[in-house]
């Protein structure tokens, strides 16, 4: 009797005050109907109230950069908040300037909507969506790079500007148990709607390349967010020098097939693709081809560590003495000049102290982080 | 059933001074500690034990009285006190959210931390082994709430002035603490016997 009794009172007096706290969290925690302003009454939404801003906004539509999902980790979901939303909180502190606490710029996912907000977006937050695709294709590119296409299904048209990336999400596999998301610069032009592709370089250990590498194949369903970023073409008539290494090659490909589309040949385009040996280059021909038929453009390739076998006869040297080099002796000195970047932190850091000594100041880059 | 023959005034103040939870039976040392940095947070933390103490005691006694006694389940007593504890630091903390996020805020991880605060499961265990009445154990957890209350705003207070107070090295930051509540530990058992409530 009484081993039946004691779990029966200890359930039943959890189960009276669990229910107790159902029904005050339903009471207390509702927040009945709230409206989130969009850039001065542009877009207003109508909401349940209780959940955070990043998830409320991502089931309207409306997709805000992050890439740990809402957890907080990221810092990414920044957004100009318009009325008071109560002090920031603890979470929010470590990834604060001073000039963003002072123009109120918070995270998205940890303002939970509690009354009416009035928020700012760029324009282009608009743009972004959630698509599903198929991969169509899954090529290596090089030994260790994989050009991965995908066709977009739902919404089966994507508009982008040349440069931009997306956020492939990556489902829970072998160990991962939650679904990833990461970024990836798209490599295919505008032009091409229907598709987009991505250059996937396999990083020992981490968790999308190698879902990418080792687990993907031809036919899965996929799901990208975007398109993000700001790097992308600027529209002026400066000489543009862009410089690239190992899976840079994406947005920079992306440019510049886009500008050839549009028949912007009147400026005058370097790019710089640098790789250690020639096992590591790719896309040659298509570049060699586009060279022949654009003038103005000029395509360089340099190695920096031939392999005798490679029988190389194109440039050497680290990419940044390469580009050195160029800007010293062979590219016009007199035409005002834009610099174009992708690739890891050091290529970048390395190329912008060349630009700089050169004279050159605007300077976009792409940096993996 | 015979109650004790104390007036639930005399409780009241006993628990508050004579006998306080704290600095009597050093219970809930950890977040005592910790929190006592600063006085706008002790102030809120004091607040919220207060509450909780005083409605986890008056639900127990309840619990006590017309289910733990008449089924003979003294032995569960710890894990049902321990569950009414939880349950109502989870409603305030709903509450709390709603009515005041600033609170909220102050408080932080200390709030579901009062689950784990011994001097809330002692207040009770206390209201059952000395057999008060109902009336009693309310004031008693009154009193012990806010006797931890004022406790821990007087130590923030002390180690505010103590910030810039020449402490020998070794002694920076929790050690002198531990002194500062042993000296009124000593000042608060000093009034011990105006007042007997055991």
């Amino acid at each position: 009797m009484e081993i039946i009794l004691a779990p029966i009172v200890v359930s039943v007096i959890s189960s009276v005050l669990a229910l107790i706290i159902v029904v005050v969290d339903g009471v207390v925690n509702n927040y009945g109907e709230v409206e989130i302003d969009i850039n001065d009454s542009k877009r207003n939404l109508k909401v349940k109230g209780g959940t955070p801003l990043l998830q409320t906004l991502s089931s309207q539509g409306i997709f805000v950069p992050s890439a740990c999902g809402g957890r907080g980790s990221c810092g990414a979901c920044k957004v100009k908040v318009l009325s008071d939303v109560g002090p920031y909180l603890p979470t929010e502190l470590p990834y604060m300037s001073k000039e963003e606490l002072k123009e109120n710029i918070r995270l998205a996912c940890q303002i939970k909507l509690k009354k009416d907000i009035k928020i700012y977006l760029p324009e282009e937050l608009f743009n972004i969506r959630k698509f599903k695709g198929i991969v169509e294709s899954l090529k290596d590119v090089t030994y260790d790079i994989k050009e991965l296409r995908i066709r977009l299904v739902e919404p089966n048209e994507a508009n982008f500007k040349a440069g931009q990336y997306v956020q492939l999400v990556i489902p829970p596999y072998e160990n991962i148990k939650e679904s990833t998301q990461r970024a990836y610069s798209i490599s295919s032009s505008p032009s091409d709607k229907n598709h987009i592709e991505l250059l996937i370089r396999l990083v020992p250990g981490g968790i999308a390349t190698t879902y990418v590498h080792k687990y993907m194949k031809e036919g899965d369903v996929v799901e990208v967010v975007g398109p993000f970023g700001d790097f992308y073409m600027r529209d002026t008539n400066a000489d543009m020098i862009m410089v690239a290494g190992g899976s840079g090659m994406a947005p920079i490909k992306s440019i510049i097939f886009d500008m050839w589309e549009r028949g912007i040949t009147n400026r005058n385009v370097w790019y710089f693709f640098g790789a250690r040996s020639k096992r590591d280059l790719y896309y040659l021909e298509i570049f060699q081809e586009l060279e022949k038929k654009w003038p103005n453009f000029h395509f360089i390739p340099a190695l920096s560590d031939p392999l005798p076998e490679d029988d190389w006869t194109g440039e050497i040297g680290l990419i940044t003495n390469v580009l050195d080099k160029y800007l010293q002796n062979i590219i016009p000195a007199e035409n005002p000049k834009e610099g174009y970047l992708c690739g890891s932190p050091g290529m970048i850091n390395a190329c912008v102290q060349v630009f700089d000594k050169h004279g050159v100041k605007d300077v976009y880059y792409d940096k993996f982080a | 059933m015979m109650y004790p023959d104390i007036n639930p005034f005399v409780l009241f103040f006993a628990s508050i001074f004579t006998s306080n939870i704290l600095l009597t039976n050093f219970l809930g040392m950890c977040s005592f500690i910790s929190i006592s940095k600063d006085i706008k947070s002790s102030n809120g933390l004091g607040i919220a034990v207060t509450l909780v103490t005083t409605i986890t005691t008056a639900l127990n006694w309840l619990l006590e009285k017309y289910v733990i006694i008449p089924l003979e389940l003294g032995y569960l007593r710890y894990i049902i006190y321990i569950i009414v504890i939880a349950a109502v630091v989870q409603v305030l903390e709903m509450v709390i959210d709603r009515v005041s996020p600033n609170l909220y805020m102050v408080l932080g991880i200390f709030l579901p931390l009062i689950t784990v605060n011994c001097a809330i499961l002692g207040v009770a265990l206390f209201m059952q082994l000395r057999n008060y009445s109902f009336i009693q154990s309310v004031f008693f957890g009154l009193g012990s709430g806010i006797g931890w209350w004022l406790a821990i705003v007087l130590l923030a207070a002390i180690r505010k002035k103590t910030e810039n107070a020449p402490v020998p090295a070794p002694l920076k930051g929790v050690g002198i603490t531990l002194i500062t509540i042993g000296i009124m530990a000593m000042a608060f058992i000093g009034f011990a016997g105006m007042i007997n409530v055991r």
